[in-house]
């Protein structure tokens, strides 16, 4: 019988470290608005384990292609896989945590 | 304010058009596609729309110098490159060379949470740097429709399609957008608000079990265009369009004349033959050698060293030239040599309007000066009248326009009465009719050949034996006697016969003259012998003549003498 340790699933989802990059494109209130709700998410829910790559296509338009981006602004998270994708300017914190796959920890 | 003035002034400044490259669709267009302004391509699916638009790229890269991204939103570009490797198209290497560019879009709904307020500007960038990098100016994008599937937010994504097509507009490019059609509008969501400049429907209708695949240009904003449906098939090589437009009767005529390939032929056909760019029909029952009349004329324009197209929609190309080997006729060469091209198509493969555009579509690849189709009859099986003779019209017309000599074999079903009534009424867009049929005496069949009309010369109207024989097709004069048209056995027969009549007819000449001569003769020996007759009475008489004379002269000497006598007595 295969007993799977949920617990110790959940405390690798919190040990892993969290690379998120944020694609906006130049300074758009949107963009700002996005960094600005993310950090705020990460830190309330990453404890400092997580590295915000912000990539602004304007300057770079060939890394849109790589990460398949569609919208601005959109947020990749890219570690722990898999590899999840949220537009907007992130400020329905339910579906950026659902979307990112993080859960409130009691 | 000058400018104004001037942009009033100038009448007719036509849009500026960007030709596909894809056979027919210039022609309906007037030019291409409108320059620089998104083209909507909608239409059901497996229409052929990204067939048409990544062709429309394609020719764009190789024979305009225009180079093209295609955005795709269904198909990663491995399936794209496959997916077109079939028609030659060589995407690789374009991509290489930087003709191409493939940007695939993934929109997956389950990857994708949306959080808020967001525009699509990202597709913008991904875009215009495909665009920048290779100096694009064409465009495809296939198909925008995916995005109302993958996001949420549909006002978003309307407004976001608003400025794209904005913005295309302002880089300059000349855009293919396709899309899925719907029940009953042109597309699903509507994009026809947003690309309205020009607007292409594609179409697949199945009719009695074949399937024809139409083009309709259902707008046009600022040219004229052909607003017709336009049957197309999907070809070898890309698309080709059927571009039939008007059945306008006005293309050049010539006063040239080409020979039939058989010399008795000719002459009957007023003394050369028939004219460049005119259309024969010949019809006759089965077997009565209208695939040998159309070897022969195949023979003799290759022979002229001009090419020729054979359309064979009952045996097979090598059958035929077997055949006609035996007959004499070498097509083998001619087909070696590049001049003779057959093409095989069981007539139940397409529709009417598939065979007329594929018909067209090899006549304008091998660009032949004579054509033979060869039966037209079986074509018309399943269509009803009104098809065929639509069919036939634009078929004769463009082959007229391309001032190509046509034959076209008709097969009759066989009843003498009606053998000069085609069901479809064809002859009357035939120049020439050649009727073949064949009438049986005394237990044999032997065909016979009329020349029913010529317009234009003046042909003769007597009927002539065919022959078929190891040196070709051989023209006899028939036997016209007192009991009527006699061929064959019964023709040479005859010929015997008179020629045995005339001989004794001569002998008897001779006979006579023969006897005048021996009256002559006989007249002659008659006269001789009268006259030597005659000689020898005159001799006799003169002799008894002169021996009366000389007793004269005696008895009156011996008077002389006794007077004498006597005076010298007294």
């Amino acid at each position: 019988m295969e007993f799977i340790d949920y617990q110790d699933k959940l405390s690798d989802t919190e040990i892993d470290f969290w690379e998120l990059r944020l694609y906006v494109a130049g300074q758009t209130p949107k963009s700002l608005k996005a960094f600005a709700n993310l950090k705020k998410i990460c830190e309330e829910h990453l404890e400092g384990k997580y590295r915000i790559e912000v990539i602004d296509l304007l300057e770079n338009p060939q890394l849109a292609k790589g990460d398949q981006i569609l919208a601005i602004p959109t947020l990749v998270r890219k570690l722990p896989e898999p590899v999840k994708q949220i537009i907007g300017d992130l400020s329905n914190t339910e579906k950026v945590l659902v979307g990112l796959d993080l859960r409130h920890i009691i | 304010m000058n400018k104004v003035k001037n942009d009033t002034q100038t009448k007719t400044t036509m849009l500026p058009k960007c030709p596909t490259g894809i056979q027919g669709l210039d022609e309906i267009t007037f030019g291409g596609l409108p320059q620089g302004r998104p083209v909507l391509l909608c239409g059901k699916a497996g229409c052929g729309k990204t067939l048409m638009a990544m062709e429309f790229l394609v020719r764009g890269a190789t024979e305009f110098n225009e180079p093209g991204v295609f955005m795709a939103f269904e198909e990663t570009a491995e399936e794209l490159k496959q997916n077109v490797a079939s028609l030659g198209w060589d995407i690789a290497e374009l991509v290489k060379e930087k003709k191409l560019a493939i940007d695939h879009v993934r929109v997956e709904r389950s990857e994708i949470e949306e959080t808020g307020e967001y525009d699509l500007e990202a597709l913008f960038i991904r875009l215009g740097f495909e665009i920048d990098a290779i100096a694009a100016k064409r465009v495809v994008i296939d198909t925008l429709e995916v995005l109302f599937g993958g996001l949420d937010n549909a006002a978003i994504v309307r407004s976001e399609l608003r400025r794209l097509f904005l913005w295309l507009k302002s880089k300059g490019v000349t855009a293919i957008i396709t899309s899925e059609s719907g029940e009953n509008s042109l597309t699903r969501h509507g994009l026809e608000e947003y690309v309205s400049d020009c607007v292409i429907r594609l179409d697949q209708r199945v009719v009695n079990e074949l399937s024809t695949r139409r083009l309709q240009i259902i707008k046009y904003r600022g040219s004229k265009h052909g607003s017709n449906e336009y049957p197309f098939l999907i070809k070898e090589n890309g698309i080709s369009v059927l571009p039939i437009t008007s059945v306008g009767l006005d293309y050049p005529v010539t006063t040239e004349w080409i020979s039939s390939g058989i010399k008795r032929l000719d002459t009957m056909l007023g003394g050369k033959g028939f004219f460049r760019g005119s259309s024969i029909l010949v019809s006759g029952t089965a077997g009565t050698g209208k695939s040998s009349l159309c070897a022969h004329f195949a023979d003799a324009t290759c022979q002229r060293g001009e090419k020729c197209l054979y359309f064979a929609f009952e045996e097979s190309p090598h059958q035929i030239i077997r055949n006609m080997r035996s007959i004499g006729i070498d097509l083998e060469t001619a087909v070696n040599k590049g001049l003779l091209k057959f093409q095989a198509l069981r007539p139940t493969f397409y529709g009417l309007e598939m065979h007329l555009v594929n018909i067209l579509s090899t006549v304008n690849e091998f660009q032949p000066d004579a054509v033979i189709l060869d039966p037209i009859s079986n074509l018309t099986y399943g269509s009803n009248d009104i098809q065929v003779k639509s069919f036939m019209m634009r078929l004769i017309d463009y082959l007229k326009t391309k001032n190509i000599t046509t034959i076209i074999t008709n097969l009759n079903e066989g009843n003498s009465a009606f053998l000069e009534y085609t069901e479809i009424g064809i002859s009357s867009l035939a120049d020439t009719w050649i009727l073949l049929r064949t009438t049986e005496t005394n237990g044999e069949r032997n065909r016979l050949i009329h020349v029913l009309k010529s317009r234009g010369t003046s042909h003769s109207n007597q009927v002539r034996e065919f022959l078929l024989t190891n040196q070709g097709v051989q023209l006899l004069d028939v036997y016209l006697g007192a009991e009527g048209v006699l061929t064959g056995t019964a023709r040479i027969i005859q010929e015997a016969k008179d020629k045995a009549a005339t001989l004794a007819r001569q002998q008897k000449i001779e006979q006579k003259q023969r006897d005048i001569e021996r009256k002559r003769l006989l007249m002659e020996a008659q006269i001789k012998a009268i006259e030597s007759q005659f000689e020898i009475e005159k001799q006799e008489i003169e002799r008894i003549i002169t021996i009366e004379e000389n007793q004269e002269s005696f008895l009156l000497m011996e008077e002389q003498k006794r007077a004498k006598l006597r005076q010298a007595e007294s």
